[in-house]
């Protein structure tokens, strides 16, 4: 009988334990070749092709430097008008979705009964699987001339804005919401019950609860929701194509480009990343990224 | 409008007086890059990768010709004419169904070779004689392309609306247009093109000869047409499937269509005609890759897809007039085909400018300006959208 069995051999990790430099290797390889040989550099490129010049004939990318395709953006009216119209695109789609997402978590992590709340949840989270192109058809449907919105609203009077910019917007917020509504919600509900209770007792109604209890409370959910909102507007081209009527958005310039002059499309590549890059830093600045 | 019979013409004039080395102007000879051709064919490669349109490329005819020759059949198919070209210029597709507006582009980029017609028998007398000898295929003499199909871009209305045909394009253009908001256009480039047709018969004074020969100021003037239009349309499309709920979901009265979408739409009171200014159209020509390791399986394929049943096939399964006439007289069925899409009318071609890349060097004959390239029309057409 012997009492003392043999440790089973681990060869690796006893390699690993004694080399810790190895070890941190190892751990980073993949995140970083990713990072690095797949993101970064392929922006890299990106940039780099926006300095670039295009063959006036054959479209082809010939390699040089000029920053006319920068410096275009702000001076041809047309350019700049789009991008400004992108940016309020997407600060309207991210303003709805918080505007639907506030009273829809309070309701579903303070009001709802158990079998509500998932049903809620269920609810918002369903669209998720359906596919992107599928949802954008379905809202143009919806709001063709024919379509649903105009056939219920008919008694009312009420006929529908056609396709342009309001459509296209509220397309969006259907398309993004559930990036907004689950972090709010789960915000929420992480509030404790007798926060409202105190803000009761104080005095407070429930607009004032909302405001300056839950609002300031739910601030860091409400920056990582419309982080989400903000940054997938920006890109968005399909959305304006099919219920945008004549609306142009930066995305639509990038992808009329894509083929034709890519260095134009580079160039404009950068607008949604420059607004993100201004919206995180504002973000930053009110510190709700610290509690993120 | 004589063009289309005075094109090959003159092109055989220009290139004869370009090979005497006698540079008389006004002649249209452009630079393109030397790429030499086939003198005789081979043994097959056993592999063929064509970019298409979608319905160009279809078992029912691809695998008599895998059985014949050993060519097996890789097809991509592409949705712009933009994306086409992008896809040529990998390198690794050895033919192309490319509509005038990028042959052209494809030509003078060196991205194809000029093809030798001696080695593709079933190109004969039975093609149209308007898709013979076009700018868009045939430069300085050489042909480079291989006729497939033609559409023209019609004026479709709703006529529970309109109540009968529009007669002019003016519907469409104008701020007065009773149909406002309910206006749909092409979103491309070259739709550019459309509103030049439109100039030249309503301002003569601005003297253009060619849609595809625009200088500064008549690009200009194009545009500002473009750009009142603008406000009075309701959707651009490109995507077919949402040109076609547009006009049936009723967001659309009148715009730019095909044949072939509104038989897709399949509704009694959605018409096409061809208003009284003319217009554009699409002119699809097969065009081989300079650098293709598979020619002699591409020129059995142009050869093979030239001869009238598969040529006919190719033009009835895509929706557009068949290159090869003599598929009309097949079966009731076939000239029921050829005459909705009008294949052997050239009264109706002659009203139809095939679609043409846009270049510096005006196609018009013009030599004392410069033209506008595809380039400034790419240009021009985003700040139309604004």
């Amino acid at each position: 009988m012997s009492a003392i069995q043999k440790a089973p051999q681990r060869p690796v990790s006893t390699y690993l334990h004694k080399r810790p430099n190895v070890r941190l290797i190892a751990l980073l390889a993949l995140p970083m070749t990713w990072l690095i040989g797949v993101y970064i550099i392929s922006l890299a490129l990106l940039l780099v092709t926006a300095l670039w010049f295009i063959d006036p004939f054959t479209s082809k990318v010939i390699p040089g430097f000029t920053l006319d395709n920068f410096i275009n953006i702000f001076t041809v009216p047309a350019y700049f008008s789009t991008a400004i119209r992108t940016l309020a695109i997407a600060l309207a789609v991210t303003l709805v979705c918080i505007l639907f997402a506030i009273p829809l978590g309070i309701f579903m992590a303070k009001i709802a009964r158990p079998w509500v709340r998932n049903l809620l949840a269920v609810a918002i989270t369903l669209p998720l699987w359906a596919g992107y192109l599928v949802k954008l058809l379905a809202m143009r449907l919806t709001f063709t001339e024919q379509g649903l919105f105009n056939w219920l609203m008919e008694p009312f009077g009420i006929t529908g804005p056609g396709f342009g910019v309001p459509v296209t917007v509220l397309t969006l917020a259907y398309l993004w919401f559930p990036y907004m509504a689950l972090p709010v919600f789960t915000a929420i509900r992480q509030l404790p019950h007798n926060l409202f209770d105190a803000s009761a007792d104080l005095g407070a109604k429930g607009w004032s609860t909302v405001f300056r209890m839950v609002l300031p409370l739910i601030t860091p959910a409400i920056i990582a929701g419309s982080v989400f909102t903000f940054s997938l507007s920006l890109g968005d081209y399909l959305a304006a194509k099919f219920v945008g009527g004549s609306t142009q958005m930066i995305g639509s310039i990038i992808a009329s480009n894509i083929n034709l002059n890519p260095p134009v499309a580079a160039a404009f590549s950068m607008v949604p990343i420059a607004f993100v890059v201004m919206y995180l830093v504002i973000a930053r600045r009110t510190g709700s990224l610290e509690r993120m | 409008m004589r063009r289309s019979k005075l094109a090959f013409p003159a092109l055989l004039a220009a290139s004869a007086l370009a090979l005497s080395g006698c540079a008389a102007s006004g002649e249209l000879t452009l630079t393109v890059p030397d790429v030499p051709m086939k003198t005789e064919l081979g043994a097959f490669e056993g592999e063929l990768n064509i970019v298409n349109w979608s319905g160009f490329v279809d078992p029912k005819w691809v695998d008599p010709f895998t059985a014949e020759t050993g060519c097996v059949v890789n097809s991509r198919v592409a949705g712009t004419s933009d994306e086409m070209v992008t896809l040529m210029r990998t390198g690794e597709y050895d033919l192309v169904s490319a509509s005038g507006d990028a042959a052209l582009r494809l030509i003078v980029g060196g991205d194809v070779q000029p093809l030798n017609m001696e080695l593709i028998p079933n190109f004969s007398d039975e093609i149209a004689e308007g898709m013979k000898g076009q700018i868009y295929d045939v430069v300085n003499g050489k042909p480079y392309g291989v006729p497939i199909g033609r559409g023209a871009n019609l004026l479709q209305y709703n006529e529970t609306v309109t109540g009968s045909a529009p007669e002019s394009w003016d519907v469409v253009w104008e701020s007065d247009s009773p149909y406002a908001g309910k206006i749909t256009a092409y979103d491309a480039p070259i739709y550019i093109a459309d509103a030049a047709v439109y100039l030249m018969y309503h301002k003569p004074e601005l003297e253009i000869k060619n849609p595809y020969a625009l200088d500064e100021t008549q690009l200009a003037a194009a545009v500002d047409l473009l750009k009142q239009q603008n406000a009075i349309i309701g959707e651009y499309w490109s995507d077919p499937v949402a040109q076609i709920t547009s006009f049936v979901g009723g967001n659309t009265v009148v715009g730019t269509s095909w044949e072939i979408l509104k038989k897709f739409a399949a509704q009694d009171n959605l018409k096409t005609t061809l208003p009284v200014e003319g217009s554009t159209g699409w002119y699809d020509t097969w065009l081989i890759s300079s650098t293709t390791p598979n020619s002699n399986c591409a020129y059995a394929w142009i050869d093979y897809t030239s001869q009238a049943s598969v040529n006919g096939a190719i033009a009835m399964n895509f929706g557009m007039a068949p290159a090869n006439i003599a598929f009309c007289a097949t079966d009731a069925d076939t000239q029921a085909h050829c005459d909705q899409f009008a294949a052997e009318d050239e009264a109706f071609w002659d009203q139809v400018w095939p679609w043409t890349t846009p270049i510096e060097e005006c196609v018009d004959g013009r030599t004392e300006v410069t033209c506008t390239s595809f380039q400034d029309w790419t240009n021009a057409w985003v700040t139309v959208k604004g």
